[in-house]
């Protein structure tokens, strides 16, 4: 293999083109990305970015003397339009192709938006720009703000806003925030951190539309469907990401909620692989930024054999950080599960939970207890995983 | 110099956390004492919270690790050193020597 094209410049994308370096690979690399920084870190974008605390460069996921020593074209600002899989030649934006032996999609997710043109003062958070934007908007003085989507984007904003002084209302259309990740008992209690820092939470309504008004077109409220009208001078809206998958279309790969491949990250052509948030790896779609290092090793060492030689079989595991809380989760529960305190108290915000089934544990969730919540991830994934290759 | 608790409290396998600023990290590696800052230089996270084997600790929160011996990264995600303090023990009790600042392993 003599060329490597790399589709998107975020953490799957440079933890690919790392591994490719690392293993051997000494052709022709070229990085395409659609904005125009180089790759950084984003988990910090709806914590201590938002709140001030971590600057601009404390984010870059790679430092210049990295950057030089993976010997790659970057092509950044730059989208990928379409793909000729028969040539594996990627379609840029501007009329420009790319042609090379091997490509690695890594273009992962693109938030899920409300209908119509968003007004002034309505913010997804995602990219770089995006935390730019509302950080500049939140500055403006102190606001209130509605957070629609209850789920760990919008916990985490919420708990940001709050901490910067402003008045937070957080809207869930489902009867509980979290259900889907962590199950009744445990999000309820993930929920109530909410109400403990001052932090209203309005659950099982929908939002009916923005209001908006003025010269600029500024965002003034949230009409919820029960009739209800929350005032707002921000708005921020968390209701989960697709896969960014549109450029593929027509392309022969398959996709299903994010592009078809096996448990080593290979589609049904050897020569593409595909990490992150866009692979639907072994028939599951993580979000986690650990899964997307460790598929990225994977891929790109199965990307050089030409097969899959390698599979991605870690445990998956999430984080949050909220209101001076940090949640830690990792495993696969099912929603028939049930969790057991096995230390500490919801009441502290501090305990240790271990999710059950016939006598087995099947994942682990802490608050605040980041040294034994290690211990019994390290015992989870020892017990579950058959050795690694 | 920090006294930081005794030998005997502080056995092997474990670590203890002081409240230093920033603050520094005690392990006692197979009998082998060492003092390293407790903040992980890839996000906030306490290394005297991460898995210890050997002469390595492992980031609770991503995975970084880095060497007590020298303080140096040993894989991504973190790409600085933390800083290494010398430990001493005087009549059982663990005191830690805080590094200055033109010292850094950084």
């Amino acid at each position: 293999m003599k060329s490597v094209a790399v589709i998107g410049a975020s953490l799957a994308g440079l933890y690919t083109a790392r591994a490719l370096r690392a293993q051997g690979f000494d052709g022709r690399l070229v990085i395409v990305g659609d904005e125009r920084h180089r790759p950084y870190d984003r988990p910090p974008l709806s914590k201590d970015f938002l709140t001030g605390t971590t600057g601009q460069d404390q984010l870059a996921l790679a430092d210049a003397e990295e950057i030089a020593e993976l010997d790659a074209e970057w092509l950044l600002g730059t989208r990928a339009t379409g793909l000729d899989t028969g040539g594996r030649t990627v379609l840029l934006d501007g009329g420009r192709s790319l042609t090379t032996d091997g490509l690695v999609i890594a273009t992962g997710a693109t938030p899920r938006r409300l209908p119509g043109t968003p007004p002034t003062g309505a913010h997804t958070l995602r990219t770089l720009d995006d935390a730019q934007a509302l950080r500049a908007d939140l500055a403006r003085g102190p606001a209130r703000v509605v957070v629609i989507g209850g789920g760990f984007i919008g916990a985490e904003v919420a708990s940001s806003c709050a901490g910067l002084g402003h008045d937070v209302t957080v809207v869930e259309a489902a009867p509980l925030p979290l259900v889907p990740q962590l199950g009744d008992a445990m999000a309820r209690i993930c929920s109530a951190l909410h109400a403990d820092h001052g932090v209203a939470l309005i659950t099982g309504t929908g939002v009916a539309r923005l209001h908006s008004g003025g010269g600029e077109n500024r965002v003034t409220g949230v009409e919820l469907t029960d009739g209800r009208l929350l005032p707002a001078d921000v708005v921020v809206i968390g209701i989960g990401v697709r896969p960014h998958t549109a450029w593929l279309e027509g392309s022969g790969l398959p996709l299903d909620d994010g592009v078809r491949c096996d448990a080593g990250g290979v589609t049904p052509l050897p020569q593409i692989v595909a990490v992150g948030d866009v692979a639907r790896v072994d028939g599951s779609r993580t979000e986690h930024w650990t899964s997307a290092t460790e598929q990225a090793a994977v891929a790109a060492q199965n990307l050089l054999a030409g097969s899959t030689v390698a599979r991605h079989r870690s445990l998956p595991y999430f984080w949050s950080d909220q209101y001076g809380v940090r949640i830690q989760f990792a495993g696969r529960r099912l929603p028939t599960d049930t969790p057991r305190i096995v230390e500490g108290s919801p009441d502290d915000r501090s305990f240790l939970a271990c999710y059950e089934r016939d006598g087995h544990t099947t994942a682990v969730l802490a608050l605040n207890r980041p040294r034994p919540f290690m211990r019994l991830r390290r015992e989870l994934a020892r017990a579950t995983q058959p050795a690694t290759t | 110099m920090i006294p930081v608790c005794h030998l005997a409290d502080l056995p092997a396998g474990e670590s203890v956390r002081i409240d230093t600023a920033p603050p520094i990290a005690v392990f006692n590696a197979d009998g082998e004492l060492y003092a390293i800052d407790d903040t992980c230089t890839h996000q906030d996270a306490s290394l005297s919270d991460g898995w210890l084997e050997g002469c390595l600790v492992e980031c609770p929160l991503h995975a970084a690790s880095f060497d007590l011996r020298t303080g140096a990264p040993t894989c991504l995600p973190a790409r600085r050193a933390v800083r290494t303090h010398p430990v001493t023990i005087e009549n059982g009790m663990i005191y830690v020597h805080h590094a200055a600042e033109e010292g850094t392993a950084a």
